[in-house]
């Protein structure tokens, strides 16, 4: 899974709105042979249309080569995967294919599809379809995001046809995870794309200039209008292999449109006035912001919870011994103590960064894992609360001493100050780092806020290691510890503290690497638990970074929007938009 | 002596007002970098003078105020009047920076703990704005002073070469002035920036935002200054003195400065309110003086946020108090303008 390095930054360009008109596609009628997906939930109706928003346009619609969070949103509705994780429940749920059984000490996977499935321009569905799309994703050639993600221990899996239904899965070693690897595979259609692969150029298929009937998939929805700057309008895929209890074919809505509305504050403007049905995020400023008009404008905001999103205070730990940073490489000699970061730790007052920065919809954290995330979270990991006396118990300890005039200085009489590195355009992380200086003064540390500009805080961080410390935050697509190896072992695309490690590891971090590896091939939950439990408390002990908060999931819908139910991953709002209904049209008739 | 009653009134109400921002550490009631975190997004504190049962008090007092469940902003807030808490004037307090208490000092007024006075109310970590107010005044009025003053030296003295040795030195000065003129002074300063080390304290940062737009600004007066030299060294008592013997340096002296301080000065008294701007603009966009300490740019920048705009009105104070100021720094050149009869240099 790809992490999403959340700074927000958005431009304004609003959006304006088309007349809907409501579509003309007609209700299918269910085949025999056709194996249907039946859901569980509310019954809806059919019709109406939903507008949502996007704060950017979609750089592409071609799945092989999304990277951008509104690509991914749009073809999350265009397109279907062979298992799917319930964004709700966490678990892993049949989708394209009705079942699989696991051989071979969990190395063989056998799924058997759905028979009688087509994609959104009627042509049917089969294995051919899976090979071809496993092939495009694994091409090295294609440079797709998702080839990282179907490999297991650096090698590709094998996939094969064994029926025109029916797919084999090789994998190179057993794999805890692997059911959830078919997430967000969607599948592509070969009728349509084989010959453009063949000819070299997928991933310049499917831009956001192609004619709408060029593009199918086997998702609720297919693509019928697309106007840059403005909106992208998706119509019900008459096709749609899910129906509900009663046998109503899903989705319900005739159509969902993404208005373009790139601030936060724009959405919930256009929110307010009417113009949007759902925002998929709102932040806890806005939530207080909206909660005052709930009754009068008939609209409901929901606080999910605390998402799989961490926010933490990082430390430049990576070796500089080839870059000519004195300065810092002199600091480092202090953030490199574990006793330091434990006492920086131990010095935020995390209950008022819920309170002042997320007005309380926000959870305090001592380790990465989340209580969003409820099959992972160690519950036993210590919350100490605040204390300035331990922190400056563990300063003293480490050879820190405090001056006449109160300022820090280390076992060298040189004054402890450092600089946070922030990026203005997200108020919330600025402030997280005003508190923790304001924390950290008390210690006698004198710590600066350098606002910067995201792209040159990202080359600081990434590339040229040039900062002190920073607020970050990191979101996981996915509830599983997998897709957390790339954050916690040294080495990993994302161990944002040390990228560059060639020093002798820690022993704690030699001890993370290990249980991130092993638990990658454990097949037994509570045993992987175990071993995840264990890398959450040594990261809640010895601070690699220091995790502070995690925000809650908060989402706004009007109370014409049925079967809505917000969840903590995924599109928090529209993970189940093939469900969603419009309840004004059920009054109606 | 000057009559016009535009002009003491505009010169004394700024006086007072530098005064209150010099004396901020006695007017203001709080260390502008203390953080109250239970009275985040406080509003203004309420001055009573009549209590419960409709009771005149000469002395006025306030009501401790608590934050109602979890909610924050004016509605969230709620006052219990039944311990009310006199205001009290010439207190010796103690004020806490960096969380370390100072020693106790004299303030304007205050009141006994656990009441809060909060004339102008909180920003989000519950910082007295009041007290942001009057040092964030220090930076913001201080830079535009500064930066006035030392744009004019230049502009004074390149001015008075170019128009006094024209030729070439006219030439090379006022090309050099329209390139300045030309320079865009916001790119120009994150240009700056981005070069510059990341530590930078707030009196470098103060520094360098004065050096930037003293550098910057400096080509106006200048030309202006030119204009002004090139006519008066053809007047007949320049020429006299020049026929005398007298040398350069002695005509400016003598001559030609007396000329020009005048219009140096009326350029001051618009150039002062123009930096005061720039000073803000540049702290809103987080490149003037950093967290924690204040400017009245970077009080105003949370109301870059939505729900700070929508609902939380006292957050505008800084740049509200930039509009008197503005008034009378204007009134008060204009003043300079007429007793100067300058008004045509101007034209």
């Amino acid at each position: 899974m790809k992490y999403r390095l959340k700074f927000g930054l958005y431009i304004l360009i609003l959006g304006s709105l088309l007349p809907f008109a409501s579509s003309a596609s007609a209700p299918q009628a269910s085949r025999s042979d056709e194996d249907v997906l039946v859901t569980s939930g509310d019954i809806g109706r059919r019709g109406g249309h939903l507008l949502a928003s996007l704060h950017s346009d979609p750089k592409t619609l071609n799945p092989v080569t999304a990277l951008d969070v509104p690509s991914k949103q749009v073809i999350g509705l265009l397109g279907a995967d062979l298992i799917h994780i319930d964004a709700y429940t966490q678990h892993t749920e049949a989708a394209l294919a009705k079942s699989w059984k696991a051989s071979g000490a969990g190395t063989h996977y056998t799924l058997d599809l759905r028979h009688g499935v087509r994609f959104s321009d009627g042509h049917p569905f089969d294995a051919d379809d899976v090979v071809f799309s496993f092939k495009v994703y694994q091409d090295e050639k294609v440079h797709s995001p998702q080839r990282d993600l179907l490999e297991v221990a650096g090698k590709p899996i094998q996939v094969r046809k064994s029926g025109p239904y029916q797919v084999d899965f090789e994998l190179p070693q057993p794999y805890a995870a692997a059911e959830r690897l078919f997430d967000s595979v969607r599948i592509l259609p070969r009728h349509l794309l084989e010959r453009a692969y063949e000819e070299g150029k997928i991933s310049e298929v499917w831009g956001t200039a192609s004619d709408p009937s060029q593009i199918a998939g086997l998702g609720p929805f297919r693509l019928k209008q697309y106007v840059p700057g403005q909106q992208i309008v998706l119509e019900r895929n008459p096709f749609y292999w899910k129906a509900d209890k009663a046998g109503n074919r899903l989705p319900y809505l005739d159509e969902i449109a993404f208005l373009i509305v790139p601030t936060a504050d724009a959405e919930v403007i256009r929110f307010q006035a009417g113009d949007v049905d759902v925002i998929s995020r709102v932040s806890a400023d806005n939530y207080a912001t909206l909660e005052q008009g709930q009754r009068a404008r008939d609209y409901q905001l929901y606080d999910a919870g605390p998402g799989l999103e961490y926010n933490f205070l990082v430390f430049n730990l990576n070796d500089l011994s080839s870059k000519h940073l004195p300065d810092i490489g002199r600091k480092q000699e202090w953030f490199r103590r574990v006793e330091f970061r434990q006492a920086v730790s131990a010095a935020i007052d995390r209950e008022s960064i819920v309170r002042l920065v997320y007005q309380g919809r926000a959870t305090p954290l001592w380790d990465q894992v989340t209580p969003g995330n409820k099959l992972w979270m160690n519950a036993a990991t210590p919350q100490p609360p605040r204390s300035l006396a331990k922190a400056a118990d563990l300063l003293r300890s480490a050879g820190f001493t405090r001056r006449e005039d109160g300022v820090l200085v280390d076992a060298h009489g040189q004054p402890v100050e450092f600089s946070i590195l922030t990026n203005p355009s997200n108020a919330q992380r600025t402030k997280i780092a005003t508190i923790i200086q304001d924390d950290l003064a008390q210690l006698g540390m004198q710590v600066r806020i350098v606002p910067l500009e995201f792209q040159a805080v990202m080359a600081r961080i990434f590339d040229s290691y040039d900062y002190e410390a920073s607020v970050l935050g990191l979101v996981s697509g996915d509830a599983d510890p997998n897709p957390e190896i790339n954050v916690w072992t040294s080495g990993g695309a994302t161990h944002v503290w040390a990228l560059s490690e060639t020093l002798p590891l820690p022993g704690w971090q030699t001890e993370i690497n290990r249980l991130m590896r092993e638990q990658t091939t454990i097949l037994d939950y509570r045993k992987r638990k175990e071993a995840y439990d264990r890398v959450q408390e040594l990261v809640a002990q010895f601070d690699p970074v220091v995790c502070v908060v995690s925000p809650h999931v908060l989402v706004a819908a009007k109370n014409t929007v049925g079967g809505f139910k917000p969840a903590v991953m995924g599109d928090y709002a529209l993970w189940n938009a093939d469900r969603l209904f419009r309840i004004d049209i059920l009054r109606k008739r | 002596m000057i009559k016009n009653p535009k002009f003491w009134i505009s010169a004394v109400a700024l006086a007072l007002i530098h005064l209150a921002v010099i004396g901020a550490a006695f007017f203001a009631p709080r260390d502008p970098t203390e953080q109250n975190r239970d009275f985040s997004m406080a509003p203004p504190t309420r001055i009573h003078f009549f209590d419960s049962r409709g009771q005149f008090h000469f002395r006025p007092f306030v009501c401790p105020g608590a934050v109602e469940g979890r909610r924050i902003g004016p509605s969230g807030y709620v006052e219990d009047c039944s311990n009310p808490s006199p205001v009290r004037f010439l207190v010796s307090r103690q004020t806490i920076r960096n969380g370390n208490t100072l020693k106790a000092s004299w303030h304007l007024f205050g009141v006994d703990r656990p009441a809060q006075i909060f004339l102008m109310g909180t920003d989000d970590y519950g910082r007295d704005l009041f007290s942001r107010l009057l040092y964030g005044g220090q930076t913001s009025l201080g830079a535009g002073l500064l930066a006035a003053g030392f744009s004019l030296t230049l502009g004074l003295l390149l001015g008075c070469v170019a128009g006094y040795f024209g030729s070439w030195a006219d030439d090379v000065i006022m090309r050099g002035a329209e390139l300045f003129m030309a320079l865009p002074w916001i790119y120009l300063l994150f240009a700056v920036r981005a070069f510059l080390p990341l530590h930078l304290d707030a009196r470098e940062a103060f520094l360098l935002l004065i050096s930037v737009i003293g550098l910057t600004g400096w080509a106006r007066p200048a030309r202006l200054i030119r204009g002004v030299v090139l006519s008066a060294r053809q007047r007949g008592y320049v020429l006299a003195a020049r026929g005398f013997g007298a040398s350069s340096a002695s005509i400016m002296r003598r001559h030609i400065l007396p000329e020009v301080s005048s219009v140096a000065l009326t350029q001051a008294a618009l150039l002062v309110p123009q930096y005061i701007l720039a000073e803000v603009t540049f702290s809103f966009l987080g490149l003037g003086v950093g967290e924690p300490e204040p400017s009245w740019g970077n009080m105003l920048a949370s109301l870059q946020t939505y729900s700070v705009l929508e609902g939380h009105w006292w957050m505008f104070a800084s740049g509200l108090a930039l509009v008197p100021i503005f008034l009378l720094f204007y009134s008060f050149a204009d003043s300079l303008l007429g007793r100067f009869q300058l008004l045509d240099v101007y034209r």
